[in-house]
């Protein structure tokens, strides 16, 4: 673990194959092994399909691709994209709005003819990549006209895709974006300024939500409301987990997930099937994965060599976080329904690509890092 | 400002952003703990609970129905038992093309209209994967028509099932009853936890009145289910307990007999054993078939049976409620005994009519020019009913109402079939009551030969010439003759129940009584003396005439100039042989004359086939 953990410079001079090939062996094997377990898991929740299976290797194995692609490119080519990469984000989500393809109420697609395309998965990246670009050369802790710039660089998209509607994705480019400014220094008297803000306009907030979003609220208070109608899901979950117990039912054998009264089983309430079947103690073994990752993704990010990269990464690395507890809290009841997978469990998604790219980025982070000699 | 001036302090910007970090660390932990805190508390503490709540999810409890009970009659001759019987079922998620499979389907196999709509209302409420029937009752050929073109049919299957059966059909039936599908009105008033899973249930008759021993107990069997209600296996189960046999206390070879002796008929005829109460034949023509109504009969055969004129759905024997006629004399007579009023030597003049004192009205004796002198042995043996109108009046409605009531008439004799009805033993009280209206002595008068108000049901007919056999013994009729646990086998016999006797001062009443009655048979001018000659054991009887409308006081009663429907029923009653009374017959039949001409030879052929084992 110590060995994992640090890494200072002999240690960079002894992995020198990471350096070349621009990949971090800890994280890499970290994620490797999230996903061996997630195709566990995911084999017994889709009621033991192979086919099911291969095609989520399949996507896994397109999103480590992409990672290594992304480790490859050097921190100063992508600060010099960012810009670009941001505006024509914009355009895309603009494109979508106007021209995007309907699927399940929400507009999220955009039809290339090759390929469908989500432009708020682009977003996810080039969010936090365009504050951190936006304050790479000022002075820290930000004054309040860059905090306000930020702020709006953050919102513009955030909207946009909340528009959609998105909810899930909204928030994590919220968060993404804030997380940025947080570490740039954001200060803490505007901080609870901001939250107290938050909090009196969340009523205004409920007026703009859409029906099925302000029915996930009510049923996040009460899911007993609605036991066979919108509460089913969580009602259902807590049950799983529960009685999972200690030690879980054992693999295959969750009655829940097995016999169909878990919904969204194989997707984002993926984690109810790994609580009933392995019990707490499977969750505390994925969560010292997750752990680690996000340790690690902080540590690079605190490694990081100029302000661009060390708010990208700490950025990124906290965005991971998001996910896992944004998810685990619905799905164990703490939280309310959101639309966000399980990342590296959950099936399907092109969210899996985004957020290895992103990994790709804090490899990439850290393995270009001019080396000073011994 | 301008960027290019700023200056920038790497270091102090270095602890800043770690600073910010660490804060983020601890903050992932924080959130991190609040996820294990729940975790622990559904996976720890409230694991009990949770683990109940996952089994109420996928255990389910499922009703298997137990057999329903045979019912044999007194010699063990099936009457009701269970065939195995096909049904068509269609499971709707393996149908493609719902409509054009029925329509294939209707080439190989009959389809009603009925079939069809019940079939499309079930299967909306339904889930898809369960099966859902189309055609009950498949013939053995449209099996095999159907078997043959299975290949054709994903999703469509013929099922094996047990439904009730009447292997002889239309006989004691009005004793028997039927079973049919229980309907949500039948539900509400029974156990319904044992019913889950029953398709039938008893509707009349002794099915009805035995439901509960027919039944059995409902059998349980724990599944293992989908969130669909699709059943994967099963982990316990506790078989369900059979209903009871039955053994009627029918003959069902005398019950056939007494049908065919009545014939096309409308009526009833009763045959018990005095000594037990058994009922060995209950006859209410015309009869029916039970078959159909198990499965649920066709409306336009319902209609059919329905609006018969001659009703052959209503329970003459248990329902039926007639004028007794001249077959209460005997009845009559013992009560002028016992009071006082009448001995077997005094005697009375008949002139062929009574007029009551002070009055002008005749009350008019069937035989026009009267019987002359007649004691109470000549005025049973011929019916004379001037004697009677002079012993009503003396005996007065009071006490004849009281003597008639000791032998059951005016109440239900508690037959162990449902649906008996009291009859009518009219008496001043009753007359205030329900009419708002005095009582009349000529009211008095024709209740002592069974007309006016009076009305009794053959059963009623039948018990009470029992217990006149019986010197007075009452037995509560009955119809059980043994259950018989159909795990062991053992017959449990049904004890015979006597009720509250009739007790006289002088019995030796019952002899004088009981020989006018030999002396209806046996004697020269008996009214019944055509079945006597002949008879190989000696019979004690009493015909009855019960008129269906009232003859105006000079008008005579002519039987072919009025309707049918308007003819007088003809009634007998009589046990034998007369020294040790094995059977008790009462025959009532509707519109049938005379009761020496008609009632008697039935009532005769009864006997004969008991007692001679003759067949008809």
């Amino acid at each position: 673990m110590s060995t994992l953990l640090s890494n200072n410079r002999e240690d960079a001079s002894q992995g020198g194959w990471q350096h070349r090939l621009h990949i971090d062996a800890p994280l890499l094997l970290a994620l490797l092994g999230v996903s061996v377990l997630g195709l566990i898991i995911l084999y017994s929740a889709g009621g033991e399909d192979v086919a099911l299976v291969e095609r989520q290797m399949l996507r896994l194995a397109l999103a480590f691709a992409t990672m290594i692609a992304v480790a490859q490119i050097p921190p100063a080519l992508l600060l010099r994209f960012t810009p670009w990469v941001f505006a024509a984000g914009i355009l895309l989500l603009l494109a979508v709005l106007v021209g995007g393809e309907a699927s399940g109420g929400a507009r999220r697609w955009l039809d290339l003819y090759i390929v469908r395309f989500q432009p708020s998965e682009m977003m996810k990246l080039a969010v936090p990549m365009m504050v951190a670009w936006y304050l790479a050369d000022v002075r820290l802790p930000p004054n309040r006209f860059q905090l306000i710039t930020g702020g709006v660089l953050i919102a513009v998209p955030m909207l946009m895709i909340a528009k959609q509607p998105d909810l899930g994705t909204a928030l994590l480019i919220a968060s993404a974006g804030f997380f940025v400014l947080f570490l740039a220094g954001l200060q803490w008297r505007l901080l609870i300024f901001l939250t107290g803000l938050a909090t009196a306009t969340a009523p205004l907030l409920w007026h703009f939500m859409h029906e099925y979003q302000r029915q996930r609220v009510i049923t996040f208070l009460n899911p007993e409301n609605d036991p066979l109608g919108a509460g089913y899901h969580i009602i259902q979950s807590k049950i799983a987990i529960g009685s999972g117990g200690l030690y879980g039912k054992g693999w295959l054998n969750g009655t829940q997930s097995q016999l169909d009264f878990l919904p969204e089983r194989s997707t984002d309430f993926i984690f109810a099937v790994l609580g009933e079947e392995f019990g707490f103690i499977g969750i505390l073994g994925l969560f010292a994965f997750y752990v680690f990752i996000v340790v690690r993704g902080i540590l690079i990010a605190i490694q990081a060599q100029d302000t661009y990269t060390r708010l990208l990464a700490g950025s990124l690395a906290m965005t991971f976080f998001v996910y896992i507890i944004v998810n685990t809290g619905m799905v164990t009841g703490l939280l309310p329904v959101v639309g966000l997978p399980l990342p590296m469990i959950s099936y399907g998604g092109t969210s899996i690509v985004t957020l290895m790219a992103s990994f790709g980025i804090l490899m990439s982070i850290h393995t270009h890092r001019k080396l000073l000699p011994a | 400002m301008l960027r290019q001036l700023t200056l920038k302090d790497h270091l102090f910007e270095y602890h800043l952003f770690s600073n910010r970090a660490i804060i983020l660390l601890v903050l992932c932990g924080v959130l991190s703990l609040v996820l294990f805190a729940r975790l622990f508390f559904l996976q720890v503490v409230a694991h009990d609970h949770f683990t109940t709540l996952s089994d109420d999810n996928r255990v389910k409890l499922q009703a298997i129905a137990p057999n329903r009970g045979l019912i044999y009659d007194r010699n063990g001759i099936l009457l009701a038992d269970n065939l195995p019987s096909y049904r068509l079922e269609i499971t709707a998620e393996q149908v493609d093309d719902m409509p054009s499979t029925l329509t294939a389907l209707e080439e190989i196999i009959e389809i009603g209209e009925a079939d069809r709509s019940r079939f499309e209302k079930l299967l909306g409420r339904k889930p898809r994967f369960e099966a859902v029937p189309l055609r009950f009752h498949l013939s053995d050929e449209e099996v095999a028509r159907f078997s043959v073109n299975r290949h054709r049919f994903p999703g469509v299957d013929i099922k094996a099932g047990l439904a009730r059966h009447y292997p002889l059909g239309s006989l004691a039936v009005h004793a028997l009853g039927y079973v049919g599908r229980i309907d949500e009105q039948a539900l509400k008033n029974l156990d319904s936890s044992n019913y889950n899973g029953t398709s039938y249930i008893g509707k009349t008759g002794v099915e009805k009145t035995y439901e509960a021993l027919l039944h059995g107990t409902v059998g349980v069997q724990q599944v293992e289910t989908t969130a669909q209600g699709r059943v994967l296996r099963v982990l316990d189960r506790k078989p369900p307990v059979p209903g009871e046999n039955l053994y009627l206390t029918l003959d069902s070879r005398l019950q056939a007999v007494a049908e065919q002796a009545l014939a096309d008929y409308s009526g009833s005829a009763i045959a018990l054993d005095p000594k037990s109460g058994d009922v060995l034949a209950l006859v209410s023509q015309p009869t029916y078939d039970p078959n159909p109504f198990v499965n649920g009969i066709d409306y336009a055969d319902y209609k059919a049976l329905r609006d018969n004129e001659k009703q052959p759905l209503f329970n003459r024997a248990l329902r039926g409620q007639y004028p007794p006629g001249s077959t209460v004399k005997p009845f009559i007579g013992l009560a002028g005994l016992e009071e006082g009023i009448t001995s077997s030597h005094s005697s009375t003049y008949c002139p062929g009519f009574y007029t009551l004192p002070g009055s002008s009205r005749k009350y008019r004796d069937w035989k026009r020019g009267g019987h002359g002198t007649v004691d109470l042995n000549k005025a049973i043996t011929q019916s004379c009913d001037v004697y009677f109108y002079d012993l009503a009046l003396s005996l007065g409605i009071d006490r004849m109402h009281d003597y008639l009531q000791h032998f059951g008439f005016g109440s239900r004799t508690g037959i162990d079939i449902v649906g008996e009805l009291p009859g009518l033993l009219p008496s001043p009280a009753w007359k205030r009551q329900r009419r708002g209206e005095p009582w009349f002595p000529g009211e008095t008068i024709i209740t002592g030969i069974g007309q006016g108000f009076f009305l009794v049901t053959p059963l009623q007919l039948a018990t009470a010439t029992a217990t006149l056999a019986n010197h007075g013994r009452r037995m509560r009729p009955s119809i059980i003759h043994a259950t018989q646990d159909p795990g062991s086998d053992a017959l449990q016999p049904h004890r015979p129940e006597t009720i509250e006797s009739v007790s006289i001062h002088h019995p030796e009443n019952w002899d004088i009584v009981i020989q006018s009655m030999i002396d209806v048979v046996h004697s020269a001018r008996g009214t019944a003396r055509k079945i006597g000659i002949g008879s190989p054991y000696r019979i004690a009887g009493k015909t009855g005439t019960a008129q269906v409308f009232g003859l105006k006081e000079e008008e005579k009663y002519d039987a072919e100039a009025i309707a049918e429907k308007l003819r007088d029923h003809a009634l007998f009653i009589a046990f034998a042989p007369v020294d040790d009374p094995q059977i008790v017959v009462a025959v009532i039949v509707e519109n049938g004359g005379g009761g020496s001409s008609t009632a008697a030879p039935i009532a005769s052929k009864i006997l004969d086939g008991y007692l001679l084992d003759k067949p008809l």
